[in-house]
């Protein structure tokens, strides 16, 4: 396919339109999962649950739940009727656990009560016995033990050991980077209803249909074609909604044929942050060698991730960790390790960057602490080290750099938040403020984008023109805030030269699209937008064929404008267009579909390409802390990002300022923690704290990267937005190591872990103010 | 019966569950499921609405958690929900805002971030509250947005308020506030299960006669135990239309405080005179929370973690608790009896809380630690009441939250500053001294030993703000 189509500038795609359900969210009319009028006879959910991390359940008794007031039914493993593993890619989750419990939470039974409180109250009649065995909680044990959902898996090039042994400088060390709780607004939800010829259809907050479909008919033990999974909205999902809405989606349908009732079943948020998995937290080992300038020479690291008790999407994540632990720099000799530990805890699952960003804060804090020991701004041995595209463009899995503007970005950012002239003056306020220190760092973003399991690089979409000229679209990506379906509407209006009004984009459906792949992986638009685009193309090129013929005239004469279809010197709106082919039986509907090219991964030997291209930017982050209480307060950031050529202005910087302010959580103040049996203790927002509007840096400049039009050909050269911007936050955490470095001149490097809590932060600034 | 205005619908009904929540009433009863259920916990906004009351010869105009208020409180309020702001298909001046400054993504969060916007338009079109960021910041500090990272709606939030045109709601006030009015005269009929004395002598009896109900004031607290812990509540005493306890008096040396009155109008009943109470005010929980939460609920909920009750200690307040038996005064350090346990009887109820205003000469610390700085419970609190005379600390007392299992002063640590000059020597020794006032335990909010070395390091930040040195020493100040 040649790219780009159009000569003209583009009419619809690059404008900022606004989300396509904004006018709907801010009144309150755009209905979720949970917000349909009830149905008749409709029944509701809960789960119970295991009290204990790691043991044998010896007895559920139910009886008492079953006679409970309100309840309709009760399932347990052994009322399903199919496949008891809804395990995505690897067996290992049960839907409800039989012999071995192996986490807090973990499903052991369902009710269905004519309420929801009824049904909770009823699941706590359940008299559950499990013999407990000793559970492994933590990540330092489960490595010390080697205790892995998966097979550690190794990249590498170059000599990494001999390398680093004739290295004139060495640094050695760990960080430890905490996990995440996705939170979004609307928590896991699904709403089964029963059909004729045991068919069920399944409303639910999920970003992968094809999943749960696929999870549902198993569990049923029916073929695909039976159910429908059918998704238009998500009050938010991040990755959590990637595997981890499968499991509620299938116990309501199960429920909903065993009753024939519509069934809801929407985990409360307890519920929710407890029975559902979260970003991994990684421990990362390195041991670096470099040259007096500060020039990396070689890096072993062993990235260890805590995947929970399953493998979940954990291989793919963990190696995601490993592809990005090189972020922008160059690394000739590089061995990495990829350790996936077991714990009895929740399967940790897909979170916005996928590993990527707890595998890149492991390179920013090794190009930290060779800038401490060379006595250099970080900034300075960031630029050292970055690749090019040529001798210095290798990547650890052997994937060659072809476009890099990163250090041109990192440059502008530089001068535009005048990085210099601020260092000065934060140095002068920390030299005369014993309390209050200032910190600054610039960290680049390199992110690579497409799925690294190269078969889910693919999707579909089924475009209708109506005889009157208006639209209908479907495609494979869900929305869950993203903005994807006005972009696709955009593509699509642009196809047709049409108003993006004049396009409807209707629910996301598994009996629409079939075999589709996550919304995920940032490439929600790259796949959905260019197999629309294509699906559109289609039908315009029939509508070219039939009118040039009609008209007699040349193809090259017809064009689509804004004002209609212009034919020679005749113009046609589109409606008169569309009726002209329907009246002449031309089909006016189609098919889209696109595979993304050049990508391919060969693990065993950890080469390839996995990525199609990458996506960069740049944050500059200035933050103060205060030494004697570790509290931290953002004070300015400058963002440059890029998105190639970008589809819709508003909506990518909306995902650059959202993405970095949910990564400055994940580093700061969003923290999980167990008790020492299992439990978990944030579990409620009250004690999990996800930024809030206090927390903002009051600057905050954004920018995106002017004409910068991908290389790649992808859809109107645009670039994948939404889950790079996360990894900008990196640099508020580097910064607020900058400004514990100031207490003692940036002599001692502040072993930081994330997040950098308060608690955190005193910790290391006692470290720093007692070193020798 | 309780009676209300639904938007602009009056509603009387029999509250046949005193528990039911607004959200509950909302979503289940009237199918309006516009306003959303995000955690069922106060802690997120999604459930966000607005109610007005008449107040200063007009209306006024909340926004709270629907989530965990009780349907009960909202007797001759007016409840406007998002639902309600759309005239003629044309979006409120928020809404439009917020669609032109592209604030929602996936939508959720943006029904309470609407209500929340409408309450803080309604505020500044009557002067109550600012335009500038603060104010914004502050209305919004209660909603939760996971996608946007805020930005846009803070520019939704300039762009509404820019001009704050009259709305719709405008043209309705007199005869909305008329019928609120109206609907309050009579005074509401006790429905059968759900009690709401006029009276604190009412009051006194209703809790003689039934000892098995629960006392509700803001509900912020309450109302966890129906939503979080599935528990029925079967009867409930509503104390939010008790005169007595709404009451404030002020005196040349000392301000008496209702029960029941609320953490947002604390703000403005303490300013004036502990200014250095406020940026703390500004931070305890919420917007929403402050709107329904009072000083009395802070007090009878005995949370080791509260952050009214160290300040109050702190300034020597006493509280009454009050009978049929009649009216007892204690000093609120003394009130305080072990974990969430209180010297509150069976059969009393806080009446008022009696604060002695400071001499010129004492300064008040007050200094809040926690995880989140907006909208978070605190790790650590103190609150210091100091004088110093010729450089000598001549009057000292000292208490904490978090430290212990109640809200408590730290008397050796006051021991070791009294009579002392407040230098670096003294403080070493105060903070040493903490180690005998307190054990603090390791908790989801921090570690005992980050409890007590920052609550050393309180005492060097007072310190060092006590000398008049020009450095910064809070993050905010910067």
């Amino acid at each position: 396919m040649n790219l780009p189509p159009f000569s003209r500038k583009p009419s619809c795609v690059s404008r900022a339109l606004a989300h396509d359900s904004a006018a709907r969210h801010v009144s309150g009319e755009a209905p979720y999962v949970d917000d349909g009028l009830p149905l008749t006879e409709q029944s509701y959910v809960c789960i119970g649950s295991s009290a204990r991390a790691h043991g044998t359940l010896v007895e559920l008794d139910l009886e008492a739940v079953r006679k409970a007031e309100g309840v309709i039914d009760v399932i347990s493993a052994d009322d399903i009727p199919g496949e008891t593993d809804i395990g995505p890619v690897f067996p290992g989750d049960p839907l409800f656990a039989t012999d071995t419990v192996e986490y807090v939470g973990q499903p052991l039974f369902a009710v269905a009560a004519t309420s929801l409180k009824l049904a909770r109250k009823a699941v706590s009649l359940a008299r559950i016995r499990i013999e407990e065995m000793p559970p492994v909680l933590d990540l330092d044990s489960a490595i010390a033990q080697q205790l892995h959902v998966r097979p550690p898996h190794t990249m590498s090039r170059g000599e990494a050991d001999s390398a680093l042994g004739a290295s004139p400088c060495r640094i050695a060390g760990f960080m430890k980077v905490g996990g995440q709780e996705h939170f979004y607004l609307e928590g896991q939800a699904s709403l089964a209803v029963s059909g004729e010829n045991g068919c069920v259809t399944v409303h639910c907050s999920t970003q992968n249909p094809s999943e749960v479909q696929k999870a549902v008919a198993e569990v049923l033990g029916i073929p695909f074609n039976r159910v429908d999974v059918v998704t238009r909205r998500m009050g938010g999902g991040f990755g959590g909604k990637e595997t981890q809405a499968a499991a509620w989606a299938c116990i309501a349908a199960l429920f909903a044929l065993r009753t024939n009732r519509a069934v809801s079943c929407r985990l409360s948020r307890h519920d929710d942050m407890v029975m559902t998995g979260k970003r991994h937290n990684f421990k990362n080992s390195y041991d670096a060698g470099f040259d007096a300038e500060g020039r990396i020479q070689a890096i072993r690291y062993q990235l260890a991730a805590q995947c929970g008790y399953s493998p979940d999407l954990s291989d793919a994540i963990v190696d995601r960790a490993m592809f990005h632990c090189d972020n922008a720099y160059y690394l000739p000799n590089v061995t990495i390790d990829g350790v996936r530990c077991k714990t009895h805890t929740v399967s940790n699952t897909a979170f916005r960057g996928f590993g990527g960003p707890q595998g890149m804060i492991a390179m920013e804090t090794v190009i930290d602490e060779i800038a401490y020991r060379c006595r250099k701004d970080p900034l300075e041995i960031r630029k050292l080290n970055f690749y090019d595209t040529k001798e210095r463009s290798r990547t650890p899995y052997h994937q060659q750099i072809e476009h890099f503007n990163l250090p041109g970005i990192v440059d502008q950012l530089e001068s535009e938040c005048q990085y210099l002239a601020r260092r000065q003056s934060i140095r002068e306020f920390n030299l005369c403020n014993p309390v209050i220190k200032k910190g600054l760092s610039l960290t680049p973003v390199k992110f690579g984008i497409s799925f690294s399991i190269t078969h889910l690089n693919q999707s579909g979409a089924l475009v209708h023109l109506y005889s009157d000229g208006s639209i209908h679209l479907n495609h494979g990506g869900t929305e869950m805030g993203q903005g994807l379906m006005i972009k696709i509407a955009q593509i699509v209006s642009e196809v047709f030269a049409t108003d993006p009004e004049n396009v409807v984009i209707s629910p996301t459906r598994t009996d629409k699209v079939p075999n589709t792949p996550p919304t995920a992986a940032s490439s929600g638009t790259d796949l959905n937008g260019m197999a629309a685009r294509n699906a559109a193309l289609t039908i315009r090129e029939r509508l070219i064929d039939f009118l040039a013929e009609k008209h007699a005239t040349e193809k090259s004469r017809i064009v689509f404008t804004p004002v209609g279809v212009r034919i020679g010197d005749e113009l046609l709106s589109l409606a008169q267009a569309a009726r002209q082919a329907w009246l002449s039986r031309i089909s006016l509907s189609a098919t889209g579909f696109y595979r993304t090219p050049k990508v391919h991964y060969d693990r065993p030997s950890a080469s390839g390409r996995p990525f199609f291209y990458f996506a960069n930017g740049a944050a500059a982050s200035e933050v103060a802390s205060d030494t004697l209480t570790g509290e931290s307060r953002q004070r300015r950031t400058d963002i440059l990002h890029d998105v190639g050529q970008s589809i819709n202005p508003a909506v990518d910087i909306g995902q650059i300022e959202g993405g970095y302010i949910q990564g400055l959580g994940w580093l700061t103040c969003e923290e999980l923690k167990w008790d020492g049996t299992g439990r978990l203790l944030s579990d409620s927002p009250a004690t999990y704290k996800i930024p809030a509007i206090g927390d903002i840096p009051p600057v905050f400049n954004v920018r995106l990267l002017e004409d910068c039009p991908n290389e790649e050909e992808t859809i109107f050269r645009s670039k994948a937005v939404g889950e790079p911007p996360l990894m900008l936050a990196i640099s508020a955490w580097c910064a607020i190591r900058d400004a514990i470095g100031a207490i003692r001149d940036h002599e001692v490097f502040p072993r930081l872990n994330a997040p950098a809590t308060p608690e955190e932060i005193l910790r290391v600034v006692n470290e720093v103010r007692n070193a020798p | 019966m309780i009676s209300f205005i639904l938007n602009r619908s009056p509603v009387s009904l029999e509250l046949v569950r005193p528990d039911i929540t607004v959200l509950e009433y909302l979503r289940e009863h009237r199918y309006m499921r516009g306003t959303k259920e995000g955690c069922a916990s106060g802690d997120c906004g999604a459930c966000t609405a607005v109610m007005a009351e008449p107040g200063n010869g007009s209306l006024e105009y909340r926004n709270f958690n629907s989530c965990i208020t009780f349907l009960g409180a909202l007797h001759a309020k007016q409840l406007i929900t998002v639902e309600h702001l759309k005239e003629n298909g044309r979006l409120h001046p928020v809404q439009q805002a917020m669609v032109e400054q592209h604030g929602s993504q996936c939508g959720f969060c943006t029904p309470g971030f609407v209500m929340s916007l409408f309450s803080l338009y309604k505020s500044c079109q009557t002067g109550i509250a600012g335009t500038d960021a603060g104010s914004i910041k502050e209305y919004l500090s209660g909603n939760l947005c996971r996608c946007t990272g805020y930005f846009p709606i803070v520019r939704a939030a300039e762009q509404a308020l820019a001009d704050c045109e009259s709305d719709r709601f405008d043209r309705s006030v007199e005869r909305v506030r008329q019928t609120l009015i109206d609907l309050d005269d009579p005074p509401v009929a006790d429905s059968s299960r759900f009690h709401s004395p006029d009276t604190a002598s009412e009051l006194a009896r209703l809790r003689n006669r039934h000892p098995d109900a629960r006392l509700l004031a803001g509900g912020t607290d309450l109302a966890l135990e129906v939503t979080q812990q599935c528990r029925d509540i079967g009867r409930i005493i509503y104390l939010g239309r008790v005169r007595e306890l709404g009451a404030v008096r002020r005196s040349e040396r000392r301000i008496e405080i209702g029960a029941t009155v609320t953490l947002d109008r604390l703000e403005k009943i303490l300013g004036t005179d502990f200014p250095e109470l406020l940026p703390m005010l500004r931070r305890f929980g919420s917007r929403q929370i402050r709107n329904l939460g009072t000083i009395g609920g802070n007090l009878a909920n005995a949370s080791p973690i509260a952050d009214l009750p160290p300040v109050l200690i702190a300034l020597g307040a006493t509280c009454a608790l009050q009978s049929t038996g009649g009216v007892r005064s204690m000093l609120l350090e003394d009130y305080f009896v072990g974990y969430r346990q209180t010297a509150l009887r069976g059969n009393e109820f806080i009446r008022s809380v009696d604060i002695p205003l400071p001499p010129d000469t004492a300064t008040l610390k007050v200094c809040k630690i926690s995880k989140r700085f907006d909208d978070d419970i605190s790790s650590v609190c103190l609150a210091a009441l100091i004088t110093i005379e010729d450089g000598t600390t001549t009057g000292i007392r000292v208490a904490f939250g978090g430290m212990a299992a109640t809200p408590k002063r730290a008397l050796h640590c006051e021991a070791a500053l009294s009579g002392q000059p407040f230098d670096r020597d003294t403080i070493e020794r105060a903070k040493a001294a903490l180690g005998q006032d307190f054990e603090p335990i390791s908790d989801v909010r921090a570690s005992a030993a980050y409890r007590l070395e920052v609550a050393g390091n309180l005492l060097e930040r007072i310190g060092l703000e006590l000398s008049g040195a020009a450095v910064p020493t809070r993050v905010d100040q910067i």
